[in-house]
């Protein structure tokens, strides 16, 4: 459960993450906004409360894991991982730059913070299953948290993952489905109709949990429910809205990767600051 | 008019005298640009969504029905992620598929390492008889797509999606498996392939020019089948070889050339090209200048290769 003032603060937190991601691709001038929006409180929740983490150990043994295996939100992670201390915040800047640590995608190599590279679609749950699997066997009690998009669900090698982590019994691995019901070339139903997501999760064998994307205390409480998992995986499917909190961008078609100008930014971060 | 727009307008162009083109995309309509074929022809577009194995798959059945599938993705995707759908069941099935993998090497610019492929080619090189090419413009890019159509058996073409540029004059005509010299010369050949390369080997050739170094310029077009008549007979004439590839020169174009060379002419040939790294996020600029892919690279090696560094 998490307390009025924890969620006030969770709140503010989530709100500088949107304005930081983005400033960091205004800066730029252009960037997947959509899909980096819709996983702001999923991250906040994640990095600000949930994982047992820290930021001047990044490598520490045991500490949770993610996968963001939408690499492509990489803004919305970054941002993240600077507000919590991971580097300091003027990397934000050099987001793409050539000699960078912070490549459009997730890179493991590149940043502190990140645990697995990204950007090829419907790799990630694959390699979360791995950790999950890697962490098991050294009995440490540590999670393995995963992101997928629900375009990237189309690709064959989530349910090849599926199937992987219910055999295994994969209890510790706690994955969310980003639903903004958008992908790149339109709306997921019209492109590739996912149908009853939550039934093609449960029949692959695992505990399915369904909640709004960007409550940060729903979220919370499906990921306790989660945790008490003995012997399946978890999949949370969160609905949220591609592009969310910028006027610009919530949930038009073409929010997939769009060219911010330095004005239109400032007037998106104008109207979040007024929710602070 | 960008690259991808020609790509769109050529086939849908040949969409309207030849029922049997389909257009099939992975979530990269838009990225490709063939929305107004979609809109076109409604029935003869599919999008199998986020899966690129799919995406050859589904070609590869199409094409056993007689259709012509054009199926495209970023060319990381169409290379790497399905290359045992395209090696069996396009290529090694005898059928049609004409893949296209789009953002070639470095022009994968902001999308990254992850993003970047410099070994497509390479990988596609091993697949018997498949037919590979770069077209560097608009021209090339046209005319060759037609002969691709024309030509049964399954393909592999990269494609520069934005910009454009005019190498060749509208009536050039070409042939698969031809290469075009662009420029005449005496003392050393560059063999330059694709949108980023050839621009850069015309540069570079003038360099050489103002130091009295006669430079020929060859566009092979395909990488396979190579024009090996055209490079042998220049490799008799200049003596010396530069290649110059958008992609790694390990079973690139380079590696190409070099194995043709060394079993039908040994020649004298330095390679310009990605030297066995990964790619990397950035401006194209960035890129082009950190893997020496440019006119002043070719420059040197060409005056290296000639000893008159
Ligand atoms: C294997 C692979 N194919 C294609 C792409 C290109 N691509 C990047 S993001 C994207 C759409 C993603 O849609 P979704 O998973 O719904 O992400 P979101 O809506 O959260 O941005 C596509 C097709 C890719 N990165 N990887
Ligand atoms: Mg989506």
């Amino acid at each position: 459960m998490i307390t009025k003032t924890e969620l006030q603060k969770l709140n503010k937190e989530a709100n500088d993450i949107r304005i930081k991601t983005l400033e960091t691709i205004a800066h730029l001038g252009v960037g997947h906004v959509g899909g980096s929006l819709s996983v702001v409180e999923i991250l906040t929740l994640l990095y600000f409360k949930e994982m047992n983490i820290d930021p001047k150990n990044p490598k520490m043994i045991g500490r949770d894991l993610l996968v963001l295996s939408k690499g492509h939100s990489g803004p919305a992670l970054y941002s993240t991982l600077a507000l919590r201390g991971f580097f300091p915040l003027d990397w934000l800047k050099t987001l793409n730059k050539g000699g960078t640590n912070l490549p459009s995608h997730c890179d493991r190599t590149k940043t502190p913070g990140i645990d697995m590279t990204t950007g090829s679609l419907g790799q990630g749950l694959s390699a979360a299953c791995g950790m999950a699997l890697a962490c098991r066997i050294d009995n440490l009690d540590n999670y393995t948290f995963a992101i997928i998009g629900d375009g990237e669900t189309d690709e064959g090698q989530n349910w090849e993952a599926a199937m992987f982590a219910s055999q295994y019994k994969l209890n510790k691995l706690i994955a969310f489905t980003d639903y903004n019901k958008l992908q790149l070339d339109g709306t997921a139903e019209s492109v590739m109709d996912l149908g009853d997501i939550e039934g093609k999760w449960r029949t692959f064998g695992w505990n399915v949990y369904r909640c709004d994307g960007h409550d940060i205390a729903s979220i919370e409480s499906k990921i306790e429910l989660a945790k008490l998992s003995n012997n399946k995986p978890n999949m949370i499917i969160l609905d949220t809205v591609k592009g969310k909190g910028a006027a610009f961008a919530e949930n038009k078609l073409t929010n997939h990767n769009m060219v911010v100008s330095p004005e239109t930014a400032t007037e998106a971060i104008d109207e979040l600051k007024k929710e602070l | 008019m960008d690259m991808r727009e020609i790509y769109c307008n050529t086939l849908m162009e040949e969409a309207k005298t030849n029922d049997k083109i389909m257009v099939v995309e992975a979530d990269l309509m838009r990225a490709t640009g063939t929305a107004a074929f979609k809109d076109a022809y409604p029935k003869r577009f599919v999008n199998v969504g986020i899966a690129e194995a799919n995406l050859i798959g589904v070609s590869a059945g199409l094409s056993n029905m007689g259709k012509i599938p054009f199926a495209a993705t970023f060319a990381c995707f169409a290379s790497r992620r399905a290359f045992d759908q395209f090696f069996l069941s396009a290529n090694y099935a005898k059928l049609n598929v004409k893949l296209v993998g789009t953002d070639p090497g470095v022009t994968a610019a902001f999308n990254g390492g992850t993003h970047m492929p410099f070994e497509d080619l390479a990988l596609m090189q091993t697949i018997p008889n498949l037919t590979i090419c770069e077209p560097c413009d608009a021209v090339s890019l046209k005319k060759t797509m037609k002969n691709l159509i024309n030509h049964y058996g399954s393909t592999y073409m990269r494609l520069q999606r934005k910009g454009s540029q005019s190498i060749y004059s509208s009536d050039e005509e070409f042939e698969i498996g031809k290469g075009k010299v662009l420029k005449d010369g005496n003392d050393v050949t560059i063999v330059a392939l694709g949108y980023v390369l050839v621009p850069e080997a015309l540069k570079a050739a003038k360099m050489l020019e103002k130091e009295g170094i006669s430079a020929a310029v060859i566009d092979p077009i395909c990488v396979k089948p190579l024009d090996k008549e055209l490079i042998l007979h220049y490799a008799s004439k200049t003596k010396h070889i530069v290649s110059a590839e958008n992609h790694q020169v390990g079973g690139g174009l380079g590696s190409a050339i070099s194995n043709l060379l060394a079993l039908e002419r040994p020649t004298k040939m330095r390679m310009v090209g990605i030297q066995d790294e990964f790619g990397q996020v950035g401006t194209l600029d960035f890129l082009k200048e950190y893997y020496k892919l440019t006119a002043d690279e070719i420059y040197k090696q060409a005056k290296a290769v000639l000893n008159k560094e």
